[in-house]
């Protein structure tokens, strides 16, 4: 995770990449969303100020899941009519890329995965739907349709002109978490489990004024 | 980034009072204290998203705000709603205050007539199944009973949310049961959510949050209350078990221990026709130990009749004489129903508490004159006499191992009669009482 070191397009700030493979950050002095081409920086937008979050979790927040230790380094917020969520995008120690989902304090923690078979188009998926996925049954517990409210830091893909998503939650018998993300085609698919909060052994966490 | 305000001040956009918001921006709506509007925490302006009538005002036990630590972490009371239930017109209304801890989330605590429950949402889908022909649900292994479904609504709500509230909204709820746990499934607008409650003592929760005075008393049974009894139950038939077998362990040693001396054996005979006196005396025996029992044992050869022995244990040297009658009969025969017996040509009698000495026997017996058979004119017994000293009498220990069941028997029922006080309140009240704890 060296630094490699550009410049804003926009303000001139240096902008520091935590990820190689990150393909999109955003300026933390001018919030200008960043998108690499090549070996430039183009703005491609501007995020607005996300407002009062509510997550515990924050860029450079650190932790260990299944004995490999990731750190925070980009995030997605999401609001729907039932509130708001954010998904933290995770770098990994060996370079893998994951997500860290906190939705009420409930956490999560997933993998972009290759679908065995094609998912279920937008118009197929409902409730109750259930899904074989590596040799797990699936259900479509949730369909969330969510506003894109903002983007912070380094993300894996370009990700800064949705407005509308569709998204499937897909739970199990034991504690395998899903997601099916309808913003693209064909939808992409998200695989992961339920993790308790203690044990990601976060560190560098947001402090709660009192707690 | 700088640490995050402990509570955010507004005020009311219908009354001007003050609101505070202490669930960060996770608090979807809160609600006025001053005039009970339902307001939307996420647009900084308050938007009145509903105003409504109590009836009365209702005051939470545990109040919004208090810290207490359950299970390991601090929570605090962020919000508080009452829910009813309908069941043939009448309605239950319980408590539920949503508790919160910025990082770890939310938890529920409900409260029922003094029965309390710490309430945390599942991550894993429980699987739909029957137990004994009814709805019941597998969850990690465990099967939960179905206890109760209804619709809940909305009654009254206080505090701050992390989702849409509003008094008088609906749910379709079903509780499944397995004491100390339930699981409770909650459908509104298509989407069920399913929770676990795990039963919590009030007292608990008076500690936990350092509440003034004691919790309210439980009243009755509650779905998911763990049975006093049960553990009892089955603690006093494990003492019953080693009781016994110390019972019959001393039993077997008693026995082993008694002499079981014959010290007299002869056999006799009778005849109604005989003419004097039918009583006679033995020659002496000798009785010997401690104060000790006798068993008298009288074998005869009846059949189809009856005898009656007068009997008397006589001190040689006192005269003190131990007085006991005996009847012996034996009836025997065919008929529709085939064989039949009554009665035993053999009699055995234990006379306690003999002293030592030497003893005889006087006897005297008697059977029915002619005329109570037609065609025999007299009645015949041979008989046998014997008499042991000391011999082993399990009567008490028969009549302590029978005072021994009272107590696991009574256990027993106390918890069949606490878990049929459980289902009384079910969808199943009035069926056969599930009672198999």
């Amino acid at each position: 995770m060296n630094g490699r070191a550009a410049f804003c397009p926009n303000c001139g700030a240096p902008v520091r990449f935590l990820w190689s493979s990150a393909v999109q950050t955003t300026c933390e002095f001018c919030k200008s969303i960043l998108v690499r081409r090549d070996l430039d920086l183009e703005r491609v937008g501007v995020t607005a100020d996300l407002p009062g979050d509510a997550s515990p979790i924050q860029l450079l927040t650190e932790g260990v899941y299944r004995g490999k230790s990731f750190q925070v380094i980009g995030r997605i917020m999401y609001r729907y009519d039932q509130g708001a969520w954010n998904e933290w995008h995770c770098v990994f120690q060996d370079g893998a890329s994951g997500w860290l989902s906190d939705a009420q304090a409930e956490y999560a923690v997933s993998f972009l995965t290759q679908p065995p078979t094609p998912l279920p188009s937008p118009t197929e998926v409902s409730r109750g739907l259930q899904v074989s996925l590596y040799g797990a049954l699936y259900e479509v517990t949730t369909l969330t349709e969510a506003f894109y409210e903002g983007v912070q830091g380094e993300l894996p893909f370009e990700y800064w002109d949705k407005s509308r998503c569709l998204f499937a939650d897909l739970r199990t018998r034991d504690a395998r978490f899903g997601t099916i993300d309808y913003t693209e085609t064909p939808p992409l698919l998200f695989l992961g489990e339920w993790v308790d909060f203690e044990a990601l052994k976060l560190k560098n966490l947001r402090q709660f004024e009192g707690w | 980034m700088a640490t995050a305000p402990q509570v955010k001040s507004l005020s009311c956009p219908n009354c001007g009072g003050g609101v505070q918001v202490r669930g960060y921006a996770r608090t979807l709506n809160v609600v006025c204290i001053n005039c009970l509007s339902v307001l939307d925490a996420s647009t900084p302006e308050l938007q009145v998203l509903q105003t409504f009538q109590a009836k009365e005002r209702i005051r939470p036990l545990i109040p919004l705000g208090s810290r207490g630590k359950l299970r390991g972490d601090t929570w605090e009371v962020t919000g508080f709603q009452v829910r009813e239930i309908l069941v043939d017109g009448i309605p239950y209304a319980w408590h539920e205050y949503l508790l919160f801890n910025p990082y770890k989330g939310f938890r529920y605590l409900t409260q029922y007539d003094g029965h309390w429950n710490f309430v945390s949402t599942l991550r894993s889908l429980p699987e739909m199944t029957t137990s004994r022909g009814r709805p019941a649900v597998r969850w990690m292994g465990e099967t939960y009973k179905h206890f109760q479904s209804a619709t809940a609504v909305t009654a009254y709500v206080m505090g701050e949310f992390p989702w849409q509230v509003r008094a008088g909204e609906q749910a379709q709820v079903a509780d499944y049961v397995s004491p100390p746990r339930m699981i409770s499934s909650e459908l509104t607008s298509g989407e069920i959510t399913w929770s676990l409650g795990e039963y919590t003592p009030g007292e608990d929760i008076w500690k936990a949050f350092n509440l003034p005075g004691a919790p309210p008393p439980p009243k009755g049974v509650y779905a998911n209350q763990p049975s006093p009894h049960s553990g009892k139950a089955k603690a006093a038939w494990t003492t019953w078990l080693i009781l016994n077998i110390l019972l019959f362990t001393v039993m077997l040693l008693t026995s082993a221990l008694t002499h079981n001396e014959l010290v007299f054996d002869r056999s006799f005979q009778y005849s109604s026709a005989m003419k004097g006196e039918a009583s006679f005396v033995t020659e002496p025996f000798e009785l010997k130990g401690r104060i000790s029992n006798v068993e008298v044992t009288i074998s005869t050869d009846l059949k189809n009749d009856w005898a009656y022995f007068n009997l008397a244990l006589i001190n040689e040297a006192t005269g003190q004489a131990y007085d006991f009658g005996r009847e012996v009969s034996y009836y025997f025969g065919r008929d529709s129903e085939g064989s039949w017996s009554e009665g035993r040509a053999r009699d055995r009698v234990i006379v306690p508490s003999i002293p030592p000495g030497r003893y005889y026997l006087r006897v005297e017996p008697e059977m029915a004159t002619e005329g109570s058979t037609p065609g025999f004119s007299d009645h015949r017994v041979g008989y046998r006499i014997q008499i042991r000293r000391d011999v082993p009498n399990n009567f008490f220990f028969w009549i302590a191992a029978l005072l021994l069941l009272i107590p696991p028997v009574f256990a027993s029922l106390r918890g069949i009669g606490f878990e049929s006080a459980r289902w009384r309140e079910s969808d199943y009240a009035g069926g056969s009482g599930d009672s198999d704890e």
